[in-house]
């Protein structure tokens, strides 16, 4: 018997399930292995792992280009049929090893090698086996993208307020901050309030996080790097950025707690109110493209710096900051935090929810972070595309290290994630400074602001585009995209050098001590 | 006894669309007359194996989960079977290729007109748990309705041959929609738009506090 006592009954033990158990072993097994490695060299493992599966993934695209190659175009142009078996309507089990083998040999394999891919390779020549395994891949980035932006969260808002942040977890500025704080969300007891509407509160964090995973199912990390190419990837991710509200509201509501169901209720409020804004400025780009389809967009963008979409008229440009200031509502980041705002709703719709659920709602938070980001890049900046014109590679050849160094220096899914992050970061850094606005104030800017403005720029743009077919107006536009690509630059040059500025002075102090300002000091 | 007849509404209003909406083809086909059955089946429907279970478990989801916004007792929870019907529906249009119409199947019924539910029923419920119990008339009314819709619908699939078409793996389905909204039937498109803009004021207006 303690000292406290409590107007409800205590539980008498803690329960597991089957599930959980395994989960925690499996946790603990991991740990055990890599505790000793991370201890002693923890930079070293980070880059390392960093490094590891960049290649782990390029090594992939290598080797289904490589069965495309040698083995599925050599049977066809050899006219070798694959067996049809009747299974219903007709299937078949495509190629079989032995049928492999001398296409192997014949692409310059030696026999011994090619007797031992040829089981390796069978199972590639199947769309669905690539499919799991670049599912897996996209899963493992899902997993990954909201556990380093809460890491470097901690890390922005510790510079902002002249702190460091996490530093102790795995060594090197706590990089292995989030996996421990992984490990211990999922060895918390699941919490459940007895008066919530239970199986409603249990799946509420599900809801949130299936619409966020599935956002990345069409996001074009690069030329023929997306798992589904749709003709209308964009009004998929939008869909998926707004059922995601549903989990959020069902949560807030399940809880049978006030403070959760005004979170909830906010958080419906303005996410049924942002969308709208939100997507016509997304339709602007759209105008300029002619197209919904996020690959020809990016492709569109392929000619450097000042042939991206957010300098093709001023209604972009313009277009392109309100989808900032829109999208930062639709994931509920600051200064549009209401639904959580913990200075008056305690934690607003998640706060009952404690460990595996509550991480399981910000892991959803942080990846829709990174989708929006990911596709403010995509239709305003070039997406996969960076500042050089695609065309300067043109002379360099077929070589592998002509066609490695196109990838880093003039496109490819590592400027894609870094542009979708150097979002996140904005959001992040928009956070820390910005106070968080009223209900009221949010809801003013939406209807009465942002709509209007997205309406008007959605009419300049449409108007623009028709007047191009003019010679005269192109060329004068291609001065204005000219103007507006270098106004982008000041913007972005100042963007790294504030953060250069700050990251120099680090140690200064922004400005006097409180203590200053007392009398008698 | 009340028979608060209200409630059926909505669910043989339904009802009634997907009648018409499954028996269209079979109407168009009866009256054309153009597509000839035998013609149309011989060309080999290319859905392969895993098209056929991921049909049938989608299939069932959203059957499962309907039945469970027409049992549940909590218009909350009704919501979150509706989320999962209308979303499992979404992906049977994805399933048939038709990405366009499942993406706005999500957009519009998923992620709007449902959160715009949620959010009435959150505002206007008196008590968290206020529980729907559902007197005998109204379950054998309801009874009748989906024996008599279900027999119908068993009769339509049992006498209709199904024109198979080739699918369509090129094309650009959003320019099609998006030039035929606006020249072909750009009267409907604007007539709905002014009825929307309506609407629109209309709810304004009711919102909106007098000034003294």
């Amino acid at each position: 018997m303690s000292q406290f006592s409590v107007p409800w009954k205590p539980r008498s033990e803690v329960r597991y399930g089957f599930l959980s158990r395994v989960i925690i072993a499996i946790a603990a097994a991991i740990y055990a292995i890599f505790k000793p490695v991370v201890s002693r060299f923890p930079g070293l493992v980070a880059w390392a792992v960093l490094i590891l599966s960049c290649l782990l993934v390029w090594a992939h695209a290598v080797i289904f280009d490589y069965v495309d190659e040698t083995i599925l175009r050599a049977a066809a142009d050899q006219d070798i049929t694959r067996p049809v078996i009747q299974f219903g309507s007709p299937s078949t089990w495509g190629y079989a090893p032995s049928t492999i083998e001398p296409l192997l040999a014949g692409a310059g394999m030696g026999s011994g090698f090619a007797s031992l891919c040829k089981y390796a390779l069978w199972p590639l020549q199947f769309i669905i086996v690539r499919d799991l395994i670049i599912l897996a891949a996209l899963f493992a980035l899902f997993g990954l993208v909201p556990a380093y932006a809460i890491w470097w969260e901690r890390k922005v808002a510790g510079r902002i307020q002249s702190r460091t942040g996490p530093m102790r977890v795995g060594g090197w500025h706590g990089w292995a901050q989030s996996l421990a704080d992984g490990l211990k969300l999922v060895l918390k007891e699941d919490l459940v309030p007895d008066e919530a509407d239970k199986p409603l509160f249990r799946v509420a964090p599900y809801l949130a996080l299936i619409p966020a995973a599935l956002a990345f199912v069409a996001l074009p990390f690069g030329v023929g790097w997306v798992f589904r190419e749709l003709d209308v990837a964009l009004v998929f991710i939008l869909a998926m950025l707004g059922i995601e509200v549903v989990g959020v509201i069902v949560g807030g509501w399940a809880s049978n707690n006030k403070w959760s169901v005004y979170g909830a209720m906010r958080e419906a409020c303005q996410m049924v109110a942002y969308e709208i804004p939100m997507g016509m400025a997304l339709l602007v780009p759209i105008v300029c493209a002619g197209t919904l389809s996020l690959r020809e967009i990016g492709e569109m963008q392929s000619g450097g710096w000042f042939s991206w979409l957010a300098f093709s008229n001023p209604f972009a440009f313009i277009a392109f900051v309100s989808y900032v200031i829109a999208s930062l509502a639709s994931v509920k980041r600051a200064p549009f935090d209401l639904p959580e705002s913990e200075s008056e709703l305690v934690a607003g719709f998640h706060t009952e929810y404690s460990g595996y659920r509550w991480g399981i709602f910000f892991l959803a938070e942080y990846a829709a972070m990174f989708v929006v980001g990911a596709l403010a890049s995509v239709l305003f900046l070039g997406g996969w595309n960076s500042p050089l014109p695609s065309s300067w590679a043109a002379s360099w050849g077929d070589g592998w290290i002509a066609r490695i160094a196109e990838g880093i220096l003039f496109g490819g899914p590592l400027w894609f994630i870094a542009k979708a992050f150097g979002f996140v970061y904005l959001q992040m850094w928009l956070r820390w400074t910005l106070p968080r606005i009223r209900i009221d104030q949010v809801l003013y800017a939406c209807v009465q602001v942002l709509l209007p403005l997205t309406m008007l720029l959605l009419i300049g743009t449409a108007l623009w585009v028709w007047a191009l077919e003019s010679s005269g107006f192109a060329v004068f536009s291609s001065i204005v995209s000219v103007i507006l690509g270098l106004i982008g630059l000041v913007f972005a040059f100042g963007f790294l050098g504030i953060a250069g500025y700050g990251f120099y002075n680090q140690r200064r102090l922004v400005g006097r001590l409180n203590t200053d300002l007392l009398s008698g000091s | 006894m009340v028979l608060r007849l209200h409630k059926l509404t909505i669910p043989s209003l339904v009802a009634v669309a997907g009648l018409l909406l499954t028996a269209a083809p079979a109407l168009a086909l009866s009256a054309g007359g153009e597509a000839s059955p035998t013609e149309a089946t011989k060309v080999a429907a290319p859905g392969s194996l895993f098209d056929a279970i991921m049909f049938y478990v989608v299939a069932l989801v959203t059957v499962v989960s309907a039945l469970g916004v027409c049992i549940s007792k909590n218009v909350v929870r009704m919501a979150v079977w509706l989320f999962c019907t209308l979303g499992c529906v979404g992906l049977l249009y994805f399933l048939l290729a038709a990405t366009f119409v499942g993406a706005i199947q999500f957009i519009v019924y998923v992620g709007g007109t449902l959160v715009l539910l949620i959010f009435g029923v959150m505002l206007t419920s008196k008590s968290p748990w206020a529980r729907y119990e559902t007197h005998p008339v109204e379950l054998s009314a309801a009874l009748v309705v989906c024996v008599g819709l279900f027999s119908t619908l068993c009769l339509v699939f049992s006498s209709m041959r199904w024109p198979v078409v080739q699918w369509e793996t090129e094309g650009t389905a959003v320019r099609d929609i998006g030039v035929a909204l606006l020249t072909r039937y750009l009267v409907p498109f604007e007539a709905a738009a002014v009825l929307l803009f309506i609407v629109m004021v209309g709810a304004a207006h009711l919102a909106r506090q007098e000034k003294k």
